[in-house]
C-alpha cells in the first residue's frame, strides 16, 4: 500500500547576497577591496568601537532601489534599519544591522521567479582559521580580518518557485546577468560577492502543501548550487520514500566531497532578537531618488532577449544567449548598424558563438581585433553567396589573428566561392558522380540522403570554397532530376 | 585670591580671561590642584599639567577647564564608562560634542567617574569605587554623571559634562546642588559617547549655575553627520537675561506629585516654595494631567536595557578591553570576560533587555513599551498646548547614604520617577537648586517642548535668580 507510484516534485527557494559596488563600506568611509592585506580598511566604525554609531551609504541605497527596479519589486517609501543580535567574533559590533518586517523592496518577479523581498544590510567580517585544515575544527587559532566587515548586501529572497536543481541554476545565472547588467555587483560568485543559499523541499506532485524544508549554505559556485540542490532533493526523495521526514535544518555543502553536512543544532538555535536600529532613522526613498534610478537603469537582460527574439526573429536561445551578456549582445547590436538594413540579423546573430569560440569564451569581442563593422561585412559576403560558410569560417579565423577585412582576406587567400557556369564547379561535381556511381545511382532512386558522398568529394576539391546549395543543384541538374 | 578666582562661575572665567584680566594657566592649575587633591573619587583620569598648545585666548572659552564623563570618547585618555571591562581603555578619536568644545576653547581637565555604562542612580555602580557627594561625604551624589556634578559642587572643575539617558544629569545636578541640564533628544551629537540606551541618551552640561550651561550648551548643539540622529538646532542659543515670568504657564502633573509618588516631604516643601517664588515672579502654576506618566519608568526599564544588551553585546573580550581565555574555547572566553568585566547591575539590564527582546516577548514587553512611549510624547505635547512648561520635583528624595538603596533595585530606579518622562518624550529639561532640606541640596525641574531650550533656560535663570541659592565651593563641602 505504500505510494511506490508517487512522484515527488522538489520546491525551491533562494536567497541571494550580492556585495554592492560601491566606493564605501554600508556605514562608514572605509574603501572596500578584496585581497588586501588584512585589516588595513578598518575604522573605528567598522571595528565597532565604543561610542561609534553607523552613517548609510547613500550609494548603496541607490544601488538597493536599482535592483529592486530591476526586479520590478515595489519600493517602500520608508523602510527601518534593525539589530539582529548574535556574538561571534566577525560581526564585532554584536548585532548586524540588517531589515527587517519593512525591507528597502517589496513584492516582485524576474522571469518565472517571484521576489519576495530585497533588503539591505551590512556583510560580516571575514575568519581566517590558521592551520592545516583551513577549517575551524582542527584550527591551531582563528583570526579575524575586517576588511570585508561592513561591505554593503543586498539580500534577494525569492519565493519557492523552483522545481530543479538546473532551474535553479539557470535562473540564478539570469539574476546575475541582471545585476551585473545593471552595475551594481561584481556578481563573482568564487569571490564571494554573490552567494546563494537554497531552501529546499519536496512534496508529492500535484500536493499544494509544502513539506519541511532544508537550508543549504556554502555552494560558492552555479555547479555546487546544482550539486547541492541535486544532492538534497534525491536525500530528501529517498527519506520520503522510505516513509521517513525531513528535519528542518541547515547544511553545509562540501565542494571537496560534494556531500552535505547539518550544522551543529546549537548553531542553529538562534534568537536574534531584532529590534528597530535606534541608531538610524527610518530610511526614506523619495521621488527623486526613483527617478534618478530609473534613468541609470540600462535595457535589462530579459527584455532585450524579448526584443531580439521579437524584433529581430532570433531563436530564443540565441537571444538569450546574447542578452545575457552584455558585451555579445553590445557587439552584435554594432555589427548589426554596421551591416545596415540588408543585413541578415538571424545569420549575423549565428556568426556571434564562432566569434567567441576563437577570441576565448570569456572575452569581449569588442576587445578582439575582429571590428562588429568586419564581421558585418564577412556575413554580408557569405549571404552574397561570395563565400561559403565553410571558407567564411576560416576567414573568421584569420580575421582574429590579422584583423584584416575580410574581402582582403578572401583575396589574398582565393577563398572566393566557386561557383556560375565559368566556375569549373560543374566538371569538379561530374568528376565526383564518377567517382562514386553507387552514391549517384541512388541519389537518382530519389535517395537524397545519398547526396553526402558527393558533396562530401566537391568540398574536398574545392577546399570548401564551393556552396553547398550550388553543388546541389548541380548534381541534381547532371543527374537528371 | 584663590577663593575669588574659584568663585568666578565658568562663563565669568571666560570673560575674564577673555578681556585679559585673568591668566587661563593660572585658573588652570588652581583647578588641576584641586582636582589632584579629590577626596571625592570624583575623576578617572586628570591631566598632569596644562596643555602643551597653551591657552587660546580669544576662543568663547578661553581656556576655562572642562570635566567630561568618563564615557566620552577622547583620544588617547582612557575612556572606560565605569566599567572594567574597559580598564585602560584609550579611544583613537574623540567624541563630537568633545572635539566642539575644544574647538571653542575649553581645556580637558579631567575625566570623571560614573555608574557603569551610565546604569545607576547613585555612582555605587562604577568599578573603580562610588563619588562621595561633597555636601555630606556619607552620602551619594546621584548618578550616573556622579563624578561631574560632585567635582563641578565642590569647585573641582568650573564645570562639567555629563549624559542623561532616564535622569543621570539631572537627578546628580539635583543631589549636588547644581545646574543640570538635559537636552532635547538629537540636538547634541551623540557620536563618541559610550552607549546605553541610544534612543535616550544625550549629552548635557553640569554646571555651578543657568548661565554656564546656557554657555556650555551653545558649543555642544549641531547636526553632526556622524550621528544621523542629530538634528539642526534650530536658533542660536542665547544667554538667559529673564528676570520675571509674567504670563508663564507652568503645569504641575498631577500624576507624578500624587500621594503615592514617594516624594519626600523636604522636597515638597521645597518644590512649594519655589513655585511661590514662580507666582511671584508672575507666572501662572496649575496642576496639569500627564495620565501615562506613571508607567513612563516601566516603559524605561524595558525600552532602556533592549538596547542596551545589544550596545554591550561589543564587549566581547575579542577587539579591545579584558579578555578572560576561560576554558580556550569561544564562549567560554565571552562568558568569562562578560562575568569578570560588568557588575551586578549592568548584568541585571542585560539580562531584562535580552529577555523582554526575546522571541515571543517582544510584543509583550518592547512593543508594550515603546506604545507607551509614544503615549507619554503625546501627553506632552497635549500638555504644552496649555503650557510652556511642565515643573516637578528632580528626584523625590534628598542625597541617600552610601549602601542605602543598593540591595533594593526597584527603591534605587524610582529615583528617576519624574526624570524618566522627559526622556522617554526626547524633549528638554534641567533641574536647579530650589534650597536645602535638612541641609542637602534639592532639585527643581523644568520641562519644556523640543528645542524649547532658549525659553527654558531663561525661566530657570529668572527663577535662579529668585531663589538666590548659594551653591558655593565651601559651601557645598569642597575646602573639608
Amino acid at each position: 500500500m505504500s505510494g511506490a507510484a508517487v512522484e515527488y516534485e522538489p520546491v525551491i527557494g533562494l536567497e541571494i547576497h550580492v556585495q554592492l559596488r560601491t566606493r564605501t563600506k554600508m556605514f562608514c568611509g572605509c574603501e572596500l577591496s578584496f585581497g588586501d592585506e588584512p585589516n588595513v580598511h578598518t575604522c573605528p566604525r567598522c571595528l565597532g568601537l565604543p561610542g561609534t554609531l553607523p552613517v548609510v551609504n547613500a550609494q548603496a541605497v541607490h544601488y538597493g532601489i536599482m535592483i529592486g527596479l530591476a526586479l520590478g519589486c515595489e519600493i517602500a517609501p520608508r523602510s527601518q534599519f534593525h539589530r539582529k543580535n548574535y556574538f561571534y567574533p566577525d560581526l564585532p559590533k554584536g548585532y548586524q544591522i540588517s531589515q527587517y518586517d519593512v525591507p528597502i523592496c517589496g513584492p516582485g518577479k524576474l522571469g518565472e521567479v517571484r521576489i519576495h523581498r530585497v533588503h539591505l544590510e551590512e556583510d560580516a567580517a571575514k575568519l581566517v582559521h590558521v592551520g592545516e585544515s583551513g577549517r575551524i575544527h582542527g584550527a591551531d587559532r582563528s583570526v579575524v580580518d575586517f576588511n570585508r566587515g561592513g561591505t554593503p548586501l543586498a539580500e534577494i529572497v525569492t519565493e519557492p518557485d523552483l522545481h530543479s536543481a538546473d532551474e535553479a541554476r539557470e535562473w540564478l545565472n539570469l539574476l546575475r546577468t541582471t545585476l551585473r547588467a545593471i552595475g551594481v555587483s561584481d556578481v563573482n560568485m568564487e569571490e564571494g560577492s554573490l552567494r546563494c543559499d537554497a531552501n529546499v523541499s519536496v512534496r508529492p506532485l500535484g500536493s499544494d502543501q509544502l513539506g519541511t524544508k532544508t537550508e543549504l549554505k556554502n555552494m560558492n559556485s552555479f555547479r555546487f548550487l546544482a550539486q547541492g540542490v541535486k544532492a538534497e532533493i534525491e536525500r530528501q526523495t529517498a527519506l520520503l520514500r522510505a516513509g521517513e521526514q525531513v528535519q528542518q535544518e541547515t547544511l553545509h555543502f562540501d565542494p571537496a566531497s560534494g556531500r552535505l553536512t547539518p550544522l551543529r543544532s546549537k548553531e542553529q538555535a538562534h534568537d536574534y532578537r531584532y529590534f528597530p536600529e535606534p541608531d538610524l532613522v527610518p530610511l526614506v526613498v523619495t521621488e527623486a531618488m526613483l527617478e534618478r534610478a530609473r534613468a541609470e537603469l540600462p535595457e535589462l537582460p530579459a527584455d532585450r532577449a524579448a526584443r531580439l527574439e521579437r524584433d529581430l526573429g532570433l531563436s530564443g536561445e540565441r537571444a538569450r544567449e546574447l542578452a545575457f551578456r552584455p558585451e555579445l549582445g553590445d557587439f552584435y547590436e554594432a555589427a548589426l548598424a554596421a551591416g545596415g538594413p540588408q543585413l541578415d540579423a538571424v545569420a549575423l546573430a549565428n556568426w556571434i558563438p564562432p566569434l567567441v569560440e576563437r577570441i576565448g569564451s570569456d572575452a569581449d569581442p569588442a576587445g578582439s581585433r575582429v571590428s562588429p563593422s568586419a564581421l558585418a561585412a564577412l556575413v554580408a559576403l557569405v549571404s552574397s553567396r561570395a563565400v561559403s560558410q565553410t571558407a567564411a569560417r576560416d576567414v573568421l579565423t584569420l580575421m582574429v589573428q590579422s584583423g584584416d577585412q575580410p574581402a582582403t582576406i578572401v583575396e589574398r587567400e582565393g577563398l572566393g566561392a566557386i561557383g556560375g557556369d565559368d566556375s569549373g564547379l560543374a566538371q569538379v561535381v561530374a568528376a565526383a558522380i564518377a567517382a562514386d556511381p553507387d552514391a549517384a545511382e541512388k541519389v537518382r532512386d530519389g535517395n537524397m540522403k545519398a547526396v553526402g558522398p558527393l558533396v562530401g568529394y566537391v568540398m574536398r576539391e574545392t577546399k570548401g570554397r564551393a556552396d553547398g546549395g550550388e553543388i546541389t543543384r548541380l548534381i541534381r541538374e547532371q543527374l537528371g532530376l | 585670591m584663590s577663593d575669588a578666582l574659584l568663585n568666578l562661575t565658568a562663563a565669568a572665567a571666560a570673560a575674564a580671561i577673555r578681556a585679559g584680566e585673568l591668566d587661563p594657566a593660572e585658573l588652570f592649575e588652581l583647578y588641576r590642584e584641586r582636582a589632584a587633591a579629590d577626596s571625592l573619587n570624583a575623576f578617572s583620569w586628570l591631566c598632569d599639567g596644562a596643555p602643551d598648545a597653551g591657552f587660546d585666548r580669544s576662543t568663547p572659552l578661553a581656556g576655562v577647564p572642562l570635566g567630561v564623563k568618563d564615557l566620552f570618547c577622547t583620544a588617547g585618555i582612557p575612556t572606560q564608562s565605569g566599567s572594567r571591562i574597559l580598564e585602560g581603555y584609550r579611544p583613537p578619536y574623540t567624541a563630537t560634542v568633545v572635539e566642539r568644545l575644544y574647538a571653542a576653547g575649553a581645556t580637558l581637565l579631567g575625566k570623571t567617574h560614573q555608574d557603569e555604562f551610565a546604569m545607576g542612580s547613585s555612582n555605587e555602580n562604577c568599578a573603580f569605587g562610588p563619588v562621595l557627594n561633597p555636601w555630606d561625604r556619607t552620602r551619594v551624589p546621584g548618578g550616573s554623571s556622579g563624578g561631574s556634578a560632585a567635582a563641578v559642587a565642590a569647585g573641582l572643575v568650573p564645570w562639567a559634562l555629563g549624559t542623561d539617558t532616564g535622569g543621570s544629569i539631572r537627578q546628580p545636578a539635583s543631589f549636588c546642588g547644581i545646574v543640570g541640564l538635559k537636552p532635547t533628544y538629537g540636538s547634541c551629537s551623540r557620536y563618541g559617547m559610550i552607549a546605553f540606551a541610544s534612543s535616550l541618551d544625550q549629552a548635557g552640561p553640569l554646571t555651578r549655575d543657568v548661565s554656564d550651561s546656557a554657555l556650555l550648551f551653545s558649543h555642544m548643539v549641531g547636526q553632526d553627520a556622524n550621528d544621523s540622529t542629530s538634528l539642526a538646532f534650530p536658533e542660536p542659543v542665547r544667554m538667559p537675561a529673564r528676570r520675571e515670568l509674567s504670563g508663564v504657564r507652568l503645569g504641575v502633573p498631577e500624576e507624578l506629585l500624587s500621594a503615592d509618588s514617594g516624594i519626600d516631604q523636604g522636597v515638597r516643601e521645597s518644590f512649594e516654595q519655589t513655585l511661590s517664588l514662580a507666582r511671584g515672579l508672575g507666572a501662572v502654576v496649575s496642576p496639569c494631567r500627564l495620565p501615562h506618566a506613571p508607567h513612563a519608568l516601566s516603559a524605561y526599564y524595558i525600552v532602556a536595557p533592549a538596547e542596551a544588551s545589544a550596545n554591550l553585546a561589543r564587549f566581547d573580550g575579542v577587539r579591545y578591553g579584558l579578555r578572560v581565555p576561560g576554558n580556550g574555547d569561544l564562549e567560554s572566553m565571552y562568558s568569562a570576560t562578560r562575568a569578570a568585566g560588568f557588575g551586578p547591575e549592568v548584568k541585571r539590564r542585560i539580562m531584562l533587555g535580552t529577555y523582554a527582546l526575546s522571541s515571543g516577548y517582544y510584543d509583550a514587553y518592547y512593543g508594550t513599551a515603546l506604545r507607551v512611549r509614544t503615549r507619554i510624547a503625546q501627553d506632552f505635547q497635549r500638555a504644552f498646548e496649555q503650557f510652556d512648561f511642565i515643573v516637578t520635583p528632580t528626584a523625590p528624595g534628598t542625597a541617600f547614604e552610601l549602601g542605602a538603596k543598593s540591595s533594593d533595585p526597584l527603591a534605587m530606579y524610582l529615583n528617576d520617577f519624574c526624570t524618566v518622562p522627559m526622556s522617554l518624550a526626547g524633549i528638554p529639561a534641567i533641574s536647579i537648586p530650589a534650597g536645602l532640606s535638612e541641609g542637602l541640596p534639592v532639585g527643581f525641574q523644568l520641562a519644556g517642548p523640543a528645542f524649547s531650550e532658549n525659553r527654558l533656560l531663561d525661566a530657570a535663570f529668572a527663577l535662579e535668580q529668585a531663589i538666590g541659592f548659594d551653591g558655593s565651593p565651601a559651601r557645598a563641602g569642597g575646602r573639608a
